[in-house]
């Protein structure tokens, strides 16, 4: 990590300020959630959220932002049991945080698939009407039979019309959400008039995934359209979002890999007819602090073991070996045997990107022979790597470097504790970002999320 | 047997007579806003109301069963009652929340943990009133099953074969969408959650459990991804008009609400209730509530009541008709009215103000009151959630501590002996 000096960031005529935009990523389900630590409170109770979501609202965050999962993980065939788990409906908890907060974006993960559009964006419309036009919506397209089992439908989707879907799904909520004219509702007693004329107009979509006849229930919303974030990261997935997402949120943390993705994708939006800045990139990244450097390293590495226990360790070996590990000693060597290919791999109901898991074995074994490193020190290495390590001075800036040049717009914060995951990055890491010029110290009166982001109205 | 008589305000839009917004004190141009809400919500709980529920469907309101109608001289639009809710609960301490949800073209998933979560927010007080869409128009917001044009008197008379069969399959899903919540709501026992340091383990699996559901419309595997609610089994609340509904409510429902003309049109219906309840098998957990609905309009004398009432006609152009009974009149005869229904052995009513804010208030200034006065309100003073309140017991979670109907293998039995067996070597 570089220091650079105390001095605002590099100005030049022809690249103004950037602005940096934040998102606070509730700690939710998954190993990065540290739970053996009695500070920690409950993952349901509301007032956990309510904490989360007023604290990063004391951050001036753009947003907050809740992950879904339809269907509890699986390991070996049976319940994870291992990581945080449980959560609440992510629009009711949403819509309960609209009451306990005043400007922060309200964004939920949302699947195109285990949904309908006329129910969908009916929800999100009132999210934005009941939190004065603050909310938005991750779209994923989840599709496997493991979460269909929960669905009407089942698994009715093939993969590669998962994109196709999320899209049309999208169409036909813009149109939901456009159908009640700008100033449709009158509500004139003394002419008795609730409507104006045409005040609503007729939604008459039909396509390969839907077909949606009807008039919708609610007038535009303060924003008018929520915000649409994405996430995918595939070929089809960069695609979509050059098309549709307004936000992404993305993986490609690391400097150089950021600025690839970043022009990429805002390289694809002109051919779109899109502006540049209406698409805000957000890596997700994790953080430590210390008062030293040195300090911030202990942390890293005490909050580490707490985030992959030795059981946590094997079952994530298991994810690629395809086969029980609970023989191996964690503090001990990789196992020697090859993968067992599978068709379904061991752990269902996450995102699995382990496309080839003897390369993949026979990598780490290579790094962790060359490194010495237990088993447990490398699944550390892997699934506990924190991407800000340092002082509040070196975290902000190198966020505002990975701003500045172009690595992403900003970043969606995620915490290793819960609810209080996120309070010292709001004590020690904005108020740099706030001398630095670079970031807001308050909200504007009033405004949306889409206002927030900087988006186009 | 039980002297208490509880109170439920239905809350809809600037109230339940379509020329209420018109009124000096309506706020028409609010119900899309939070705050709205918010104020009329409090204004009942601090008036003594039990409950309060939102009226919702699947689709835009219409005066008539068939398609959306043009009307622009009444209000059109809602919100998605659910959130609506759950974005009050914040706002109030001890008043059950019950918003209307669909169940004909929704996900019982979504359903289960939606009711879950508003019963998280509001620290144990919510409810849910099922509702099915018949309407061959909602049915086309999502485009994937087509009904026959609805016709209410049919229905009613048993005569039309294919209405018969769209109102049973339309309840028989509601019941199975109502099982599919209970079961996701008791598919965590409530101490799952372990934190177990020494094996690593968050959670004790084998207190979580499939409900693997399997019904006509859907199956569903489970278990929830919401933990159990704090009131464990929210309440349910149906409203029903004829034989169908009343076996749904009478299987499935903690409350139902009926909709009597007269005193012999309520001996007619809880005649036909106990007939229903011969006919199935109950299986929410405490005998079934029954409550009953009116609107209610209240001025200071019976002939202003009257005179409101004809106003309000006047201005929407034809004399209001309801599915129950309108009281327009003082507070202490609606009392009176209500503490007749008492007496005829009811549990409660739900009442639907004909004007927002102001049959509301008066609900709470003149009827509470009298009500109380009369020894029927009371209430559990401490009652720290909406059963309580309503005198409904703690329920037991269906999959507890019963390994036989855990619906776990074997197997995961003995897997968990062997962790606990490490579990206590270590400590």
């Amino acid at each position: 990590m570089t220091l650079i000096s105390d001095a605002p960031a590099p100005t030049s005529t022809e690249r103004p300020v950037k602005q940096v935009h934040l998102a606070a990523h509730f700690p939710g389900v998954n190993n990065t959630t540290v739970w053996r630590d009695s500070n920690q409170a409950s993952q349901i109770a509301f007032s956990s959220f309510t904490h989360f979501a007023q604290n990063a609202e004391r951050g001036k965050f753009d947003f907050l932002f809740l992950a879904e999962g339809l269907r509890l993980r699986e390991h070996k065939g049976r319940i994870h049991d291992l990581d945080v788990v449980g959560r609440p409906n992510t629009l009711a908890v949403l819509a309960g945080l609209a009451a306990v907060t005043s400007h922060i974006g309200l964004v939920g993960t949302l699947s195109s698939t285990f949904n309908e559009p006329y129910e969908l964006a009916r929800q999100l419309a009132s999210l934005d009407h009941l939190s004065g036009g603050r909310a938005g919506w991750n779209i994923v397209t989840t599709f496997d039979a493991f979460h269909g089992e929960n669905f009407r439908r089942g698994a009715f989707l093939d993969k590669a019309d998962r994109y196709t879907r999320a899209e049309e799904f999208v169409a036909v909520a813009r149109q939901l959400w456009d159908a009640w004219a700008t100033d449709a509702v009158l509500a004139d007693k003394a002419a008795g008039d609730f409507l104006a004329e045409d005040a609503i107009g007729l939604v008459d979509h039909h396509g390969p995934q839907f077909d949606v006849t009807g008039f919708p229930t609610l007038p535009q919303s303060p924003q008018g359209r929520p915000v649409i974030v994405q996430a995918g990261d595939s070929a089809d997935g960069r695609g979509f979002a050059s098309r549709t997402a307004e936000v992404i949120f993305s993986r490609h943390a690391g400097f150089e890999d950021g600025q690839k993705f970043y022009s990429d994708v805002k390289g694809r939006l002109a051919a779109e007819g899109r502006h540049r800045d209406s698409l805000k990139i957000l890596p997700a990244v994790t953080f430590i602090l210390g008062d030293t450097e040195a300090e911030a390293r202990e942390r890293s590495r005490e909050t580490a073991l707490l985030q992959v226990s030795p059981q946590t360790a094997i079952a994530f070996l298991e994810q690629v070996w395809g086969t029980d590990l609970g023989g191996y000693d964690p503090d001990g060597p990789l196992p020697e045997i090859d993968p067992v290919s599978t068709d379904q791999g061991v752990t269902r109901g996450r995102v699995r990107h382990d496309s080839d898991p003897a390369a993949i074995a026979r990598g780490w074994r290579t790094l962790a022979e060359a490194e010495g490193l237990s088993i447990r020190d490398l699944v550390i290495r892997f699934a506990a790597n924190h991407t800000f390590v340092g002082t509040p001075v070196q975290v902000a800036e190198t966020i505002n470097r990975h701003v500045q040049e172009d690595a992403s717009d900003g970043f969606v914060i995620v915490g290793s504790t819960n609810p209080t995951g996120l309070d010292e990055f709001v004590d020690r890491v904005i108020p740099e970002l706030q001398e630095r010029g670079v970031y807001r110290t308050e909200y504007e009166e009033g405004a949306t999320l889409r206002h927030t982001l900087g988006l186009p109205v | 047997m039980t002297a208490r008589f509880h109170l439920g305000i239905a809350l809809d839009g600037a109230g339940w007579h379509p020329a209420a917004w018109r009124e000096p004190d309506a706020r028409p141009g609010e119900v899309f806003d939070l705050a709205y809400w918010v104020d009329l919500v409090k204004i009942a709980e601090a008036g003594g109301v039990d409950l309060v529920t939102f009226e919702d469907a699947f689709g835009l309101q219409s005066s008539g069963f068939g398609g959306v109608d043009a009307r622009r001289d009444e209000v059109r639009g809602r919100l998605d009652a659910l959130l609506l809710a759950t974005a009050v609960a914040p706002h109030v301490t001890h008043i059950g929340l019950v918003p209307t949800i669909t169940t004909t073209h929704t996900e019982p998933f979504h359903v289960g943990t939606a009711t879950a979560t508003l019963d998280y927010v509001s620290g144990g007080w919510g409810g849910w009133r099922v509702q099915v869409s018949g309407r061959a128009h909602e049915a086309a917001h999502v485009g994937r099953r087509s009904f026959p044009a609805l016709d209410p008197a049919a229905v009613v008379a048993g005569t039309d074969p294919a209405q018969t069969a769209l109102i049973e399959g339309l309840f028989g899903e509601a019941a199975d969408t109502v099982e599919v919540a209970r079961r996701l709501w008791d598919s965590w026992e409530d101490d799952a959650v372990i934190r177990d340091v020494p094996t690593g383990r968050f959670l004790d699996r084998d207190k979580v459990h499939y409900i693997d559901f399997a019904g006509d419309a859907f199956t569903v595997k489970g278990p929830s991804i919401t933990p159990r609610p704090p009131q464990g089994q929210p309440v349910v609340f149906a409203l029903a008009h004829q034989k169908v509904p009343y076996e749904l409510a009478t299987a499935s429902a903690d409350i139902v609400g009926i909709t009597p003309q007269d005193d012999a049109h309520l001996t007619r219906i809880l005649g036909e209730l106990a007939d229903a309840e011969a006919q199935v098998s109950r299986t929410a957990p405490e005998p079934l509530r029954v409550w009953s609905e009116a609107v209610i309009l209240i001025e200071d004398s019976p002939e202003e009541a009257r005179a409101a009432l004809a106003r309000l006609d006047a201005a929407h152009g034809a004399t209001y008709t309801s599915d129950t009974v309108i009281l327009a009149d003082t507070g202490a005869n609606v009392a009176a009215h209500l503490l007749a229904w008492h007496d005829a052995g009811l549990d409660g009513v739900r009442l639907r103000p004909a004007r927002l804010p102001a049959d509301l208030v008066r609900i709470t200034t003149d009827v509470v009151p009298a009500l109380a006065a009369a020894g029927v309100l009371d209430r559990p003073a401490d009652a720290g959630t909406l059963r309580a309140r309503l005198g409904l017991g703690v329920p037991e979670n269906r999959y507890a501590s019963s390994a036989a109907a855990s619906g776990d293998s074997d197997l995961a039995g003995s897997d968990s002996a062997q962790l606990d067996l490490i579990g206590s070597a270590r400590s």
